[in-house]
């Protein structure tokens, strides 16, 4: 074996807080190869950013490393002052960033960046860097580099601009390279594109990369060794296959095993119970209360036909001179009563903005939407009402969905409320009953939602819109935002939910293996078209459309994960 | 991190004192010197000017006790026809420069805050019309505040003052004449808040819970008021604080040019401009206390909104 470029021994990085000292790691270890690429996976808090920071000496005062060494390359650089930390970032570790964006300076050109950087770490003359900055763009694989040299960064799409990330990662020819979630803000088929990018250069290189990611599909297609971190401290590390087939701590296996699968459907997603508190609740005694009278026919309960929905560009006075831009273009497709039907597409795809036309929180441009029999986009104010009364929606991030200057039980109370659908001395009880409903204990009501963790926040988001006992739910990309495990709980509840209350559903998500897991039909979007619509088992078996079978070809197989 | 509930779940939530005592602003402002030193400046005078006719040895404006003898009494020095002392002196009329000082304090003070009041709810007003609907709205309303914002406020002031005071009938001027203060250097003081609350509505109306509102069905203005409008407090407040200083200020030169308080109801600009007069023939007393209570009170509040400016602000840190 060769000897390790980086090494970490025994890291702990402490925090003075007012409420005492925090230590957000603790006695990490592990090394780094030359041209190996080492995962840290962990959920959000786990202490992954915090080493990489460590590394690479950008730790926010007052967080210091207090205890261990880092040695890179024979050398000791844990204890090195400001100025030598500088010299060493960049030079001998480079940095790739989760959004590619903020990484790079828009007042700047690309290729002024590259030369510059190129020029502070390198003897070059101008010539010469320039030389070399045409060659990184070109082996970083950005088509027509002479010309794009010349660019700003606004002028390249997100894929490209974390390729010129990584480019300047390689400026000046590090040993060592961190990149922290660098494809997270990234979509799918762009996500792959820059993982293959990054191990090829590894090798090719002999660039020991550093990756931190919370996405097992991520792990599993790329790494070489994984590190697996739990609230600062390393419970298991090892060569990823043997990680990911056979793991051996809890944890490892906790979280392995809430990572849907695109395989197979199961029932319900395995409980993660490590650390957390498994939290039950009773769906029958919701089910009890719930106006089935509503819920009970058969047949199409919502219909969207060539709905259409045109943003404006340019403004203008004069419409003729006004410029727009169609993000839903003449979709249509229709939900049964009862069923799950998910929409799936990349980001800009228009999903979302179908949800809220569906929603009434977007103005439709063109088409209908048909709910139960009635046109939705035909209704005058009454019928608005009573419509809203019958959907709810929840949303993707459980950090704006929720008014954080009300309480929790005023929050989930709103919807009841404003219908008046319970006399006010009931509503108290009723909002007690729903917070329990989804698991949240007594207390909760009292509690504004910042004293919430982002899993409770969703289940209070998911309270607030049974409250009204819709009969149909949308769910934009509801478990984006949080961790796998839980994840696996949230998807969980809505599963139960669906099937013991006859919800109708609209569930989007850019996740396959989540959307194989919860939905019955799925319609795949690309630029605002519809292109294929199908059971769900039928398109992860054959997909029709090209565009389909793409989106299902870049799906993390998973395959060395154990059951 | 792990789904779980947190351990307090079972005992009661912390009275609002607790919580008060338990926040970040609290922690803040013992460890910041200036913001305590100011606070207790600020009360200080707040308080003496409230219960002025508690705390000031005589009414300075009940004619029966006022002595036309006691004038120009230096302070601290006995009266040489009547023998009396005056902590500050006495004035040409022989008022007591300190009860004038704490009487017209109240009058400074209640300009000051009804005008912020007045600014604070125009300006949140027009500011979350302008953010929430946009459009025509915004235009007209943003417009409005830029045109105004190219006038010194001062001078904006003067001119609705001016317009006021031609409009009421000569018998009333003097009743009016402080809600007509208060009008005018309310509106001269609206853009600053109606452009931070336009902003900050902004912010929060591209939030999803104001979408869940809207999806609940609750109407616009429920929406402006139950939800955005305490979202944005925070901000106003900053404004509010360091506005009530400027406001002060304003109102004092308000009166100083003579277009204020009138002498019948003389505030601490007021007594500025009496006290004037008689700086260069040795009476510098009765200018001189004026000044520093108007120095020390705008101050102290101005400070005091920095300093919560700061605060509240987790970047500046």
């Amino acid at each position: 074996m060769t000897t390790p470029v980086l090494s970490i021994r025994n890291l702990t990085v402490e925090i003075p807080t007012r409420h005492g000292l925090f230590k957000p790691v603790q006695n990490v270890s592990y090394d780094i190869r030359p041209g190996e690429i080492r995962g840290v996976v962990g959920e959000s808090g786990a202490g992954k950013s915090m080493t990489g920071n460590a590394i690479i000496g950008l730790l926010d005062e007052p967080a210091h490393i207090s205890q261990g060494e880092i040695w890179l390359n024979g050398k000791r650089i844990d204890g090195l002052d400001a100025d030598q930390k500088r010299r060493i970032r960049g030079a001998e570790i480079g940095m790739i960033f989760q959004d590619p964006l903020t990484s790079l300076n828009p007042l700047f050109t690309v290729g002024e960046q590259l030369v510059e950087t190129i020029q502070l770490h390198l003897e070059v003359n101008a010539a010469e860097a320039k030389e070399r900055a045409l060659a990184l763009l070109e082996r970083v694989s950005i088509p027509n580099p002479p010309e794009r040299f010349n660019q700003y960064p606004h002028q390249f799409s997100g894929g490209m601009r974390q390729r010129v990330v990584i480019a300047l990662a390689l400026c000046s020819e590090p040993s060592v390279i961190v990149a922290d979630e660098p494809t997270t803000a990234l979509d799918v088929s762009i996500q792959a594109q820059v993982l293959d990018l990054i191990k090829e250069l590894a090798a090719e290189r002999q660039v020991g990369v550093i990756l931190i990611t919370h996405d097992m599909g991520v792990i599993a297609d790329t790494t070489d060794e994984v590190t697996v971190m739990y609230s600062g401290e390393v419970v298991e590390s090892g060569p990823t296959d043997q990680i990911l087939s056979a793991p051996t701590h809890p944890y490892t296996k906790s979280l392995i095993s809430a990572v849907p699968r695109p395989q197979k459907k199961l029932h319900r997603f395995p409980q993660v119970s490590y650390g957390g508190r498994q939290t039950t609740f009773k769906i029958e005694d919701l089910a009890r209360n719930w106006d089935k009278s509503t819920a009970s026919r058969n047949g199409t309960l919502l219909e969207v036909q060539n709905l259409t929905k045109r943003f404006i560009e340019r403004g203008s006075i004069l419409p003729s001179r006004r410029k727009y831009f169609t993000a839903v273009d003449q979709v249509s497709f229709d939900i049964k009563d009862g069923e799950v039907f998910g929409l799936v597409g990349e980001s800009g795809s228009g999903k979302s903005t179908v949800a809220k036309m569906i929603g009434t929180l977007h103005e439709v441009d063109g088409g209908k939407v048909i709910f139960d029999g009635e046109e939705v986009t035909a209704m005058q104010a009454e019928g608005i009402a009573r419509y809203r009364k019958q959907i709810q929606m929840i949303f993707q991030d459980p950090f704006s969905s929720l008014n954080p200057r009300m309480k929790v039980a005023q929050i989930v109370a709103e919807p009841l409320v404003h219908h008046k659908l319970l006399p006010p001395d009931q509503v108290g009880a009723r909002v007690a009953e729903l917070l329990d409903r989804v698991g949240l204990t007594k207390g909760a009501g009292q509690k504004y939602p910042h004293e919430f963790s982002g899993g409770q926040r969703q289940r209070i988001s998911i309270a607030r819109a049974l409250a009204t006992q819709p009969r149909f739910l949308i769910c934009d990309e509801p478990t984006s935002a949080l961790d796998v495990s839980i994840q696996a709980q949230i998807l969980n509840i809505l599963k139960d939910l669906q099937e013991h209350l006859g919800l109708t559903m609209l569930f989007i998500s850019h996740d396959l293996p989540v959307v194989r897991q919860m939905c019955d039909r799925v319609g795949v979007m690309k630029n605002g078209q519809l292109v294929e619509v199908q059971d769900t088992e039928t398109l992860f078996a054959s997909p029709q459309h090209a565009y389909s079978a793409q989106l299902l070809d870049l799906m993390p197989r998973l395959t060395q994960l154990s059951d | 991190m792990s789904d779980q509930s947190t351990p307090t779940d079972t005992t009661p939530p912390p009275s609002r004192l607790r919580r008060a005592l338990d926040s970040d602003l609290w922690y803040a402002f013992r460890r910041s010197p200036v913001a305590m030193v100011s606070t207790v400046v600020a009360l200080l005078l707040i308080l003496s000017a409230l219960f002025a006719p508690l705390v000031a040895t005589t009414n300075p404006f009940d004619p029966s006790s006022l002595n036309l003898l006691n004038g120009f009494t230096p302070p601290g020095e006995a009266n040489a026809f009547t023998g009396e002392t005056f902590l500050l002196g006495t004035d040409d009329q022989g008022r007591d420069v300190f009860s004038t000082i704490l009487y017209g304090m109240r009058i400074s003070l209640f300009v000051g805050f009804a005008a912020v009041l007045f600014a604070v709810v125009l300006g949140i007003i027009l500011g979350l019309l302008a953010g929430y609907f946009g459009g025509w709205m915004d235009s007209i309303i943003m417009r409005a505040a830029d045109v105004q914002l190219t006038f010194p406020s001062i001078l904006v002031a003067m001119l609705i003052f001016g317009i006021a005071k031609g409009v009421t009938p000569i018998e009333y001027r003097d009743q009016v004449a402080i809600w007509v203060l208060i009008l005018a250097i309310g509106l001269s003081d609206w853009v600053q808040f109606a452009r931070v609350v336009r902003g900050a509505t902004l912010v929060e109306k591209s939030k999803d819970y104001v979408a869940a509102a809207r999806l609940i069905g609750r109407k616009p203005f429920a929406i402006m008021l139950r939800h955005i409008l305490p979202n944005i407090l925070s901000p106003v407040l900053v404004i509010a604080t360091i506005s009530l200083a400027l406001a002060i200020i304003a109102e004092a030169t308000l009166s100083f040019l003579g277009v204020g308080a009138p002498p019948t109801q003389p505030s601490l600009g007021t007594l500025i401009r009496i006290g004037q007069g008689f700086l260069f023939s040795g009476e510098w007393w009765i200018l001189f206390f004026p000044a520093c209570t108007l120095l020390g009170l705008a101050l102290s509040v101005n400070l005091l909104g920095d300093w919560l400016r700061d605060a509240l602000n987790p970047r500046l840190k």
